[in-house]
């Protein structure tokens, strides 16, 4: 449970916030409020997940600081967010990464990536990794087949147990029933409001993100890096099946569904990530909520770091770099799988949640 | 940095909606435009920052309004409303020039949303803004720096000079040092008085330290009375505001919306002496809820308590504070430190008037009391089913009526009758000339943004003459 003082804090805010409901037409985190009349730590919690830190009420906010009401959502709901994802991990002692998500990610990115040059290294020996390689395999002359799937594997499979695990009490715990996780209208409402990423929107206004002034550039950012995660996934996905079951292992042309996917993929998260990172650097510290800031910053680094080494081993595989480049790039693909389950990945998980309780809610009113 | 050696055009004393509405205004007809804004920008605004909704007249329906809003209509409303206290021909004028502004104000700026939830009554007649009236006052002053109108906060106008009805210079404090700021125009847009505690003194005495400002504190009437000294010609009566019924605990300035009160038509009202003073099933709350503050302004202490009993509570909107709670009524009037004798004999004789009926809290029902004085006219139940809720209720002053009288030019009348030729103003302290009593829900604004625009156009005009 959130600490007793930042869920009195919440309630507090939302009181005001319920009183006024000027807000109403930003997002869906008002007219939530509005079913209720009192505001439990599970009811806080709900909404904090719901909140897409869009600022727009922090801006329009009469109450906001140095008014003695001192109301500030977004601020309040991301310190929230910080302990939800916290509270929902497992196990304890990993859980304990959020605090100091950017130290963590720091660490397991540079580990990841020594431990993989290493392993090459003595296993595969120095002339290996310094030569060319070309033609089908060429990647596992480097790293072989099992050594690259098995742990990444292992890893994405801990990493979704660990966050559906969480999804799965943060859903008990803000009271839905496991009935209604299938609720199908429901789903496809929140699945519409997710990929839309609608609650960035503002009520057609957009974020006031960085400053006080409207703009959708956030939305427009966050749409690359997300669809670009999932062209990558679908590149990994075609090359496996190619590997896999058509017997044709990488590297792929250039003109193939792998490395097309692939590229544009690499491509999008490198110029959203980028552009997001740019407006996290100019954006009004006021709103913002530090821990959730630094866990941002170091998901999104994450991120920027797998694209760019996928990109660049596709323009150097056929020269002697490529083997460095390869296990430097499966080192900070590995980085962000072990960080995921213990980062800003998590969102996605909650808010996903947060969003299919609010459909549910709402078609109930 | 502005350079306030030079001579403006215009120079717009005000920060809120209509100061903003003539420095756009003015700015889009050439003039170069100072907007002196007392408070500091995260202040900014004036009672503007509290508000949500305009009232405007419109033919037809849109995605934003349910019906239309004839000008006929309109002038019906506002007619009921100050018992014919209003200039006929400004009020003409006003709702008339309303009816572009569901286009200028997207034009500077400004969202629409749906009427907020409660406030559906408001639904077919005015406009709300995405986010209220702080995210409108934001976008104006957006819109307003883009145009190039010069801004300075915490520029607190002392006084005028004013040389035969004409307008010279205005004496500013700003950064702890005193300017003489020239313009060959001046819009006056700086709200009422009704943060002035002092002033209001003067009409209610020691009433007067019982009140709860509902808005800025920035609004304390220095320019009004300083137009008045000039030889402006007054408007509107100085004792009357307009109050709604707020919470005791509130703070004194800047409260704004959450700290009013629906509770009213759903159980009684008793004053310090725990006995009821007036009707509280009148009438529907959004028609009656206008008049509580000044009820509550002539009782004694400027105090009363709403009480609710079970069937009462959760009726009304959400409050921002939380109710005083009893199993019993000597025990509440334990906590109101109220005489519970006293309060256990004027609920026992309510109840006991209260007579059957049907409740129906979305219609004038026929629940009410006989044989009572006063009377509750509709929803009365009694109150006799524990918990009972408290909410102790004070005055929250929203605007005063006192202005100074214009002319359709926004010019400023003189004693004399002439018009002042370079002198405007706009809103509240010139909106009695139009509500000279009453409340009429976003008419301020309208006002305001009307008398706003022509003050900055007949400005811009007069100084490039």
């Amino acid at each position: 449970m959130p600490a007793a003082e930042l869920i009195k804090e919440a309630e507090r805010q939302m009181v005001i916030c319920n009183a006024c409901r000027y807000c109403e037409g930003f997002c869906a985190v008002f007219p939530a409020m509005e079913l209720r009349r009192t505001f439990a730590a599970r009811d806080l919690t709900y909404l904090a997940n719901l909140c897409f830190d869009c600022r727009d009420c922090y801006y329009a906010c009469q109450y906001a600081p140095p008014h003695e009401f001192a109301v500030n959502v977004p601020k309040v709901f991301a310190e929230l967010r910080v302990e939800t994802y916290r509270d929902y991990s497992w196990p304890r002692v990993l859980s304990g990464l959020y605090r100091r998500s950017g130290l963590a990610g720091g660490l397991i990115g540079a580990v990841s990536v020594a431990v993989v040059l290493l392993l090459v290294l003595i296993l595969r020996g120095p002339g290996l990794l310094f030569s060319t390689h070309v033609g089908p395999g060429a990647f596992y002359a480097v790293v072989p087949y099992a050594a690259m799937v098995l742990p990444a594997l292992a890893i994405t499979l801990y990493g979704l147990a660990v966050l559906l695990g969480g999804v799965i009490r943060f859903w008990r715990d803000t009271h839905g029933s496991a009935g209604e996780m299938l609720d199908a209208r429901a789903f496809l409402r929140a699945t519409a409001d997710a990929f839309s990423l609608r609650y960035l929107g503002g009520g057609g206004a957009g974020c006031n993100y960085p400053d006080e002034g409207f703009s959708h550039a956030r939305r427009w950012l966050h749409h690359l890096v997300f669809y670009g995660f999932l062209l990558d996934l679908a590149a990994t996905t075609v090359a496996a099946i190619y590997d896999h079951f058509l017997g044709w292992p990488a590297p792929y042309p250039l003109l193939s569904a792998p490395v097309v996917l692939g590229t544009l993929g690499g491509v999008m998260l490198v110029i959203g990530t980028v552009g997001l990172l740019s407006l996290k650097w100019q954006s009004d510290p006021a709103p913002a909520e530090r821990r959730m800031a630094r866990m941002d910053v170091a998901f999104l680094l994450a991120l920027l770091l797998t694209s760019l080494t996928g990109l660049l081993l596709l323009a150097l595989r056929e020269t002697p770099a490529m083997g460095t480049l390869l296990a430097i790039h499966l080192g900070t693909v590995a980085a962000l799988f072990i960080a995921l389950p213990y980062g800003k990945f998590a969102h996605l998980f909650y808010r996903y949640a947060a969003l299919i309780r609010n459909a549910i809610e709402q078609a109930r009113a | 940095m502005t350079d306030l050696t030079r001579v403006f055009d215009v120079v717009v004393i005000g920060g809120g909606n209509a100061a903003l509405c003539a420095a756009m205004t003015a700015r889009r007809g050439g003039a170069s435009v100072l907007l002196l804004e007392a408070a500091p920008d995260s202040m900014r605004g004036g009672n503007s920052r509290h508000t949500r909704d305009i009232r405007y007249m419109h033919d037809r329906p849109s995605a934003f309004v349910t019906g239309s809003y004839g000008e006929e209509e309109f002038r019906d409303d506002l007619e009921r409303v100050t018992g014919g206290k209003t200039n006929e021909e400004l009020a003409r004028l006003t709702i008339r020039e309303s009816a572009d502004l569901g286009d200028w104000m997207p034009e500077h700026g400004v969202r629409w949303q749906r009427p907020l939830k409660g406030t559906l009554h408001l639904g077919r007649t005015n406009l709300f803004f995405l986010g209220g009236g702080k995210a409108m006052v934001n976008a104006y002053y957006a819109t307003a720096r883009t145009l190039g109108v010069e801004v300075l906060y915490e520029a607190d106008v002392a006084r005028l000079n004013v040389r035969d009805g004409l307008f010279q210079s205005a004496i500013v404090a700003q950064g702890g040092a005193s300017h003489e700021v020239r313009a060959k125009a001046v819009v006056v847009a700086s709200g009422g008085f009704e943060a002035n505690i002092p002033w209001l003194r003067e009409y209610w005495g020691d009433a007067a330290d019982n009140f709860v400002i509902r808005g800025t504190p920035y609004n304390r009437g220095g320019l009004l009375k300083d137009l008045l000294g000039h030889g402006a010609r007054p408007v509107g009566d100085p004792r009357e505001f307009h109050a709604v019924a707020v919470d005791a605990r509130a703070p004194k300035f800047d409260g704004g919306i959450v700290t009013r009160l629906d509770s009213v038509p759903f159980g009684v009202v008793v004053n310090r002496d725990a006995c009821r003073f007036y009707d509280e099933g009148e009438d529907f709350w959004p028609k009656r809820y206008a008049i509580w503050g000044g009820l509550i302004a002539r009782q004694p202490g400027q105090i009363a308590y709403s009480i609710v009993d079970a069937r009462g509570a959760g009726r009304f909107m959400p409050s921002v504070f939380p109710p005083l709670e009893a199993g019993s009524l000597a025990d509440l009037a334990g906590a109101l430190r109220l005489d519970p004798e006293a309060l256990g004999a004027t609920v026992e004789a309510f109840n006991r008037a209260v007579r059957p009926g049907s409740f129906d809290p979305s219609r004038l029902d026929d629940c009410r009391t006989e044989g009572l004085h006063p009377p509750k006219s509709h929803w009365a139940l009694p109150v006799d089913q524990p918990p009972f809720w408290a909410y102790p209720l004070r005055p929250g002053i929203t605007f005063t009526y006192l202005g100074v009288t214009v002319n359709r030019h926004a010019q400023v009348v003189l004693q004399d009758g002439r018009p002042a030729p370079n002198l405007f103003a706009a809103g509240e302290v010139m909106a009695g000339n139009i509500l000279g009593r009453g409340y009429l829900a976003g008419f301020g604004l309208t006002i305001g943004t009307v008398f706003g625009r022509i003050a900055g156009r007949e400005a811009a005009r007069h100084a490039s003459r």
